[in-house]
């Protein structure tokens, strides 16, 4: 089984043997054993993995660190030498002590090889750098060199190692074998099997990891030809992992090709927002538009992958219809436009003269761990009933939650929620009804579709909205704010398991839409009396000294890959 | 003069010998593995006793029989390499693909004397106690399958097979499965993914040694018809009269296939060694046809290194004192063996000796054998897929009168980028090691065809038709 | 899609049953299999490819892998004398380029063809096949499942004319 989101472990590290070896004349310590990606079992550390501790990096292309070896593309083939052992299984030694050097006569791969105690590597004779010269000509001999139109070009494995190993010219006198061309292999996916250099990456990926044995090679050796069943389309929730890692052009995602040139990308660190789990993302943007997440490293929360709905799941962000202005409903009227210290004075003024108990906040469970706990406070001092609305859904084994909010843990460490998500909603609904509560908050939830509908919403006195696209809930505000994407903004989740991922700003937002942390600390400080923070840094950090869940974490202990909240499982 | 040794062969086309169990067990068929399964294990002291399964590994391994299948491998090592301590089932496979260009001695053995392959392969099961074996045998030989079927069908009512085979307590079951068309299966571990339902692909060595991670990644032993029928005799024979056969590390008999430019192509048993290539292409197969001179040999199947008529070879030899002399030996003088034949640089592989004389286009030779690799590599790892298709297209143009002068080289340059560990398995070697031995020893016919065409390019007449086939001759 | 179901005798299902009880895992049956549904409807259809996949519990591009590198599997019918000429070098040697033009000729076919070609009447194919394993006696052609050896030109008109 490949790492899952719901089997996070880290156990204890077991006594590591660890061995030395040499790596192009430099000694190295690394460990006999590593974990097999797929079976989680100890396996015999590789070449390849040898060579990357010693910060060589072997070129490859049928190779992936989380997926079965399958060795085809011989790209990373290396010579080495073993220690050579005398006619009583003795080492013989050099003048100098040292171990003699038998040379192996044939080169290996280093994706598959194990290493071994007093193993020699080789990655930079002339003997391996003909090796790569003439693998990478044989894979492009038959290889369209369409790179001006070619979605790869720039993230391109053929295109980066010509550059180190290629051939100015071919020497190629034959015909080219012509193969499929913008094969449509399911929703999501094109296939150029021209551009294909048969590394089996994504046949590996689909079968192994996605579970999904959609993907094979028809045909045989030079007319060898990756396909899917002709009429069963590609269609599992992970296709899309395989443009990933299609080390060429031959994959490409239907929602991306053609839009951009990927070096004119500008690549943004955040979370995937679609379920719980939290995969860690990449945001691709240009000139404030979104074009593309890809999955981000982590090896705690999703290995390198994503699945096909968070990764499609951007659009909404660069809507046309956003809400972009603050306005504030007239006596009897329509909305009209104020501004932010107007609706906010305004909104400050109501809570203050409230009665405790007056008040309901319901807020979403996709806003951040910080707003969350600036609404938190909000809420003790008002004595306010919380919620958040709960999203969930089916679940799959590898990474899909069935919680489809990304923050409800957040909204529990930070005390916004001490109750199951949702089970307050109807309490709230029975006292506005009843008259006790005469002020809801609503932060980025449409609440008429979770029990509170125009009627009842029409009983209070007041109603504050803070939402990013309007819904029946923002048609009826009195105070409505424009919020911002995460992708807008600057904040932390907390996964399922209680990791924190903190993420970063890839776009600007429209209009006059605010982070929500930095006007609800306007909106709490007259209330709670503490002092705003200059930036989510601090403000991060006093959360975290506050709620015995985030103790000891600090915005800065986050770094890329988030942290584990104390006090939750994993 | 070299004569005959008929081991394996031995009823094999005598009259009357049919395929049928009453035919074998009157030749004496299954007496060996009643024997062997009455044997009682050899008390070494008080604390060891040999099994007699270990007892018959023991005397494979002794006998020095070598892999007939094409790599010449010990057999006996192959065997000791089997991990017995897993705990799971060991496997055996018989390799009854025989695919390699030139070779047509299985056949023999599966159509006229299956029992003797079964007998052996009980034996070989017994010895590696293994409970269930296959026959891959080459799709195309459906008729092999069927008479294969009958014969297991023949023992399991004699209780040669099933369980408590003979009441010796030994069960074993074997099964016939069939490929469909592709060399490739005849290396172990593509055979094996082909027999568990797979594209046979080659596997990574390592870490899928057969003996440790094969069949179903449990141990498996791959062994070749031939090389399962001398284990039967081994055991009736016992190692060491086995051993006399032959000459020292080649042991025992074997059958070479000869076929191409010679009068009485065919196959024959010979003591490994005990006769060279000149008296099996001249004597046993009758020479060459009227008028006709040697051209090239293939020595070992169509993928060992080709021989041109008139080479010399410095072989070293072991004298009688123990020390080496080196020799200068005529191509038609070399001892068949596997030491002798890669001593001179090219493989007796799977002894098929494909002749070929004078009247050979021998760039349509190649262009013909190149083809068959293109067509026959399963295309998994990047240099044997993409080499050897440019190969065989190459070949092809220049053979079709569309060459360059400059081919030869270009040729060697993708033929030289494939092999020596560059592969995942030794197809690698065997499409290229044609090309280079080819066009390095006829290199002045490679260049002068592509020489022609240029001058016919130049000199307008434009493009040329499409090749002509191989002479033929009739036999 | 043919308008009748696809269906498996009876008969053939039951073989392939016992075939799939020679295999602890039953994906190895897949080969077996596939000749038993050739031999039934004289080619593998798509429906053939689901059909055994769904038998193996495996998926149809698994078995489609297979049949499209087996050459002895084919996707269409063919001619009901299935003449299968060894091209390689013995047999090449031997006169099988002459044997194939020959039969190719006397059957109407392209004479420079390399692949299976069918005469209109659905009669024949003839093909040009890798090494049959009998280079002693070339020039060698199957027949369906008889191998034929030695195949000369007056013995390639006794063999057609035995095709009926």
């Amino acid at each position: 089984m490949p790492p899952t989101a719901t089997q996070e472990t880290e156990t204890q590290a077991p006594v590591i043997d660890t061995i030395a070896i040499k790596v192009d004349g430099r000694e190295i310590s690394i460990p006999k054993l590593s974990v097999d990606p797929i079976s989680g079992r100890p396996v015999p550390t590789t070449m390849i993995q040898a060579c990357a501790a010693a910060g060589v990096e072997v070129p490859h292309y049928c190779y992936h660190p989380k997926l079965p070896v399958s060795g085809n593309c011989r790209m990373c083939l290396v010579e080495f030498g073993t220690p050579a052992m005398g006619p009583d299984r003795k080492p013989i030694l050099n003048a100098d002590g040292t171990s003699k050097i038998a040379k192996s006569p044939r080169p290996a791969i280093a994706c598959a090889s194990p290493v071994s105690p007093g193993m020699e590597i080789y990655t930079t004779t002339p003997g391996v750098k003909e090796m790569r010269t003439s693998i990478l000509e044989f894979l492009l001999i038959n290889h369209p060199l369409d790179c001006p139109i070619c979605d790869q070009a720039g993230e391109c494995k053929l295109q980066e190692y010509s550059m180190e190993y290629g051939q100015a010219e071919s020497r190629f006198a034959e015909t080219k074998v012509h193969k499929p061309k913008q094969v449509d292999l399911g929703p999501r996916i094109m296939l150029d099997d021209e551009r294909c250099i048969l590394c089996t990456r994504c046949i590996r990926f689909t079968r192994d990891i996605a579970g999904d044995d959609a993907l094979g090679i028809l045909n045989r050796g030079g007319h060898n030809t990756l396909s899917h069943y002709p009429g069963k389309p590609f269609d599992n929730n992970y296709t899309l992992n395989t443009a990933d890692i299609c080390p060429v052009g031959a994959l490409t995602s239907k929602d991306f090709r053609f839009q951009m040139r990927v070096w004119f990308l500008k690549e943004t660190n955040s979370v995937c927002t679609s379920c719980a789990t939290g995969c860690n993302i990449k945001i691709g943007s240009r000139e404030d538009r979104i074009y593309r997440y890809v999955p981000r490293d982590n090896d705690s929360v999703n290995s390198c992958w994503m699945c096909d709905e968070g990764r499609l799941n951007y659009k909404w962000i660069g809507r046309e219809d956003r809400i972009q202005t603050v306005s504030i409903r007239k006596a009897g009227g329509g909305l009209e436009s104020s501004s932010w210290t107007e609706a906010l004075k305004h909104v400050t003024g109501l809570l203050k003269q409230a009665t405790p108990g007056s008040v309901a906040i319901i807020a979403s469970a996709r806003q951040t761990n910080e707003e969350l706990f600036l609404l938190s406070t909000l809420a003790k001092k008002l004595d306010a009933l919380t919620d958040v609305v709960p999203r969930s859904g089916q679940a799959d084994a590898l990474l899909v939650s069935a919680d489809r909010n990304p923050n409800t843990t957040g909204a529990a460490l930070t005390g916004f929620i001490t109750a199951k998500p949702g089970s307050i909603l109807p309490k709230i609904a029975e006292s506005i009804r009843s008259g006790r509560i005469r002020t809801l908050l609503v932060i980025g939830e449409d609440v008429t579709r979770h029990g509170l509908d125009a009627a009842l919403l029409g009983k209070l006195d007041t109603l504050v909205v803070s939402d990013i696209l309007p819904n029946a809930t923002t048609a009826l505000a009195h105070v409505l704010l424009p919020g911002r994407a995460h992708a807008e903004k600057r904040g932390t989740f907390t996964n399922i398991k209680g990791r924190v991922q903190k993420f970063m700003r890839a776009v600007e937002a429209p209009g006059e839409a605010r982070a929500e942390w930095e006007f609800l600390q306007e909106l709490t400080t007259p209330i709670t009396g503490q002092a705003g923070f200059a930036g989510i840094e601090a403000l991060f950090n006093h959360m975290a000294a506050e709620r015995p869940g985030l103790k000891h974490l600090t915005w800065s202990d986050l770094k890329d890959s988030g942290a584990t909240a104390s006090g939750s499982e994993g | 003069m070299a004569k005959e040794y008929r081991l394996i062969l031995k009823n094999i086309d005598s009259d009357g010998y049919t395929p049928d169990l009453e035919c074998y067990v009157r030749h004496g068929g299954y007496q060996t593995l009643q024997k062997a399964l009455k044997l009682p294990p050899k008390i070494v002291s008080e604390e060891k006793t040999i099994s007699v399964p270990e007892q018959i590994r023991d005397e494979v391994k002794l006998s020095g029989l070598r892999g007939r299948g094409g790599a010449g491998f010990s057999c006996g090592l192959k065997w000791s390499f089997v991990d017995r301590k897993s705990g799971k089932p060991i496997y055996l496979i018989c390799n009854a693909d025989e695919s390699e260009p030139g070779t047509f001695k299985d056949r023999q053995i599966i159509h006229k004397d299956p029992h003797q392959l079964i007998e052996g392969m009980i034996l070989s099961c017994y010895a590696n106690d293994v409970k269930i074996a296959y026959i891959y045998i080459r799709g195309e030989m459906a008729e092999g399958a069927r008479i294969l079927n009958r014969a297991l069908d023949e023992a399991r009512s004699k209780n040669f097979l099933g369980k408590n085979i003979l009441g010796s307590g030994y069960d074993l079951e074997i099964h016939v499965h069939r490929g469909a068309g592709a060399y490739i299966c005849g290396e172990e571990t593509g055979l094996i993914e082909s027999l568990e339902g797979k594209r046979p692909y080659p596997r990574i060595k390592p870490p899928y040694f057969p003996a440790i991670l094969g069949l179903y990644m449990c141990p498996t032993i791959v062994n070749n018809v031939e090389t399962l029928c001398a284990v039967k005799h081994i055991v009736d024979m016992g190692a060491s009269e086995y051993a006399k056969l032959g000459t020292p590390n080649n042991t025992g008999t074997r059958i070479v296939s000869i076929s191409g430019h010679v009068r009485k192509p065919g196959y024959y048993e010979i003591e490994v060694g005990a006769a060279t290539l000149g008296e099996l292409i001249f004597d046993f197969a009758g020479g060459l046809h009227e008028g006709r001179q040697l051209k090239a040999i293939i020595p070992g199947g169509s993928s060992a290194k080709v021989f041109r008529a008139g080479e010399k070879f410095k072989i070293k030899k072991r004298g009688a004192t123990g020390a080496d002399t080196e020799q200068e030996i005529d191509l038609l003088d070399l001892p068949y063996d596997f030491d002798s034949i890669m001593a001179a640089g090219s493989m007796s592989g799977s002894s098929a000796i494909i002749v070929m004389d004078d009247s050979t286009d021998i760039v349509e030779a190649l262009a013909n054998l190149s083809e068959f690799y293109a067509h026959e590599s399963c295309g998994q790892c990047t240099p044997c897929r993409e080499g050897s298709l440019w190969m065989s297209k190459a070949l092809n143009r220049l053979a079709s009168g569309n060459g360059r002068r400059e081919d030869a080289d270009y040729l060697l340059r993708i033929a030289d980028n494939i092999p020596g560990g560059r592969t995942i398995c030794a197809f690698g070697e065997a499409c290229s090691w044609p090309v280079q031995s080819f066009v390095r020893k006829f290199k002045d016919e490679f260049e002068a065809k592509g020489a022609q065409a240029e001058a016919r390019r130049n000199s307008g007449a434009g493009t040329a038709q499409p090749s002509t086939a191989l002479p033929a001759h009739s036999a | 899609m043919n308008a009748m179901a696809f269906s498996v005798p009876k008969k053939i299902e039951a073989e392939i049953d016992a075939l799939i009880s020679h295999y602890p895992e039953k994906r190895s049956a897949s080969l077996m299999i596939l000749h038993a549904l050739q031999d039934h409807f004289g080619y593998v259809s798509g429906e053939a490819m689901e059909w055994t996949a769904a038998k193996l519990e495996l998926q149809p591009i698994n078995i489609l892998e297979l049949v499209t590198f087996y050459p002895m599997f084919r996707q269409s019918p063919i001619g009901r004398y299935h003449l299968k000429v060894c091209r390689t070098l013995s047999c090449a040697l031997g006169g099988s380029h002459q044997l194939r033009r020959g039969l190719c000729k006397k059957l109407g076919l392209p004479e420079d063809g390399h692949g299976p070609a069918t005469t209109a009447d659905g009669k024949f194919t003839v093909e040009f096949v890798e090494c049959l394993a009998s280079c002693g006696t070339a020039p060698v052609m199957m027949c369906n499942e008889e191998t034929h050896e030695a195949v000369s030109a007056e013995k390639a008109e006794s063999i057609l004319a035995k095709c009926n």
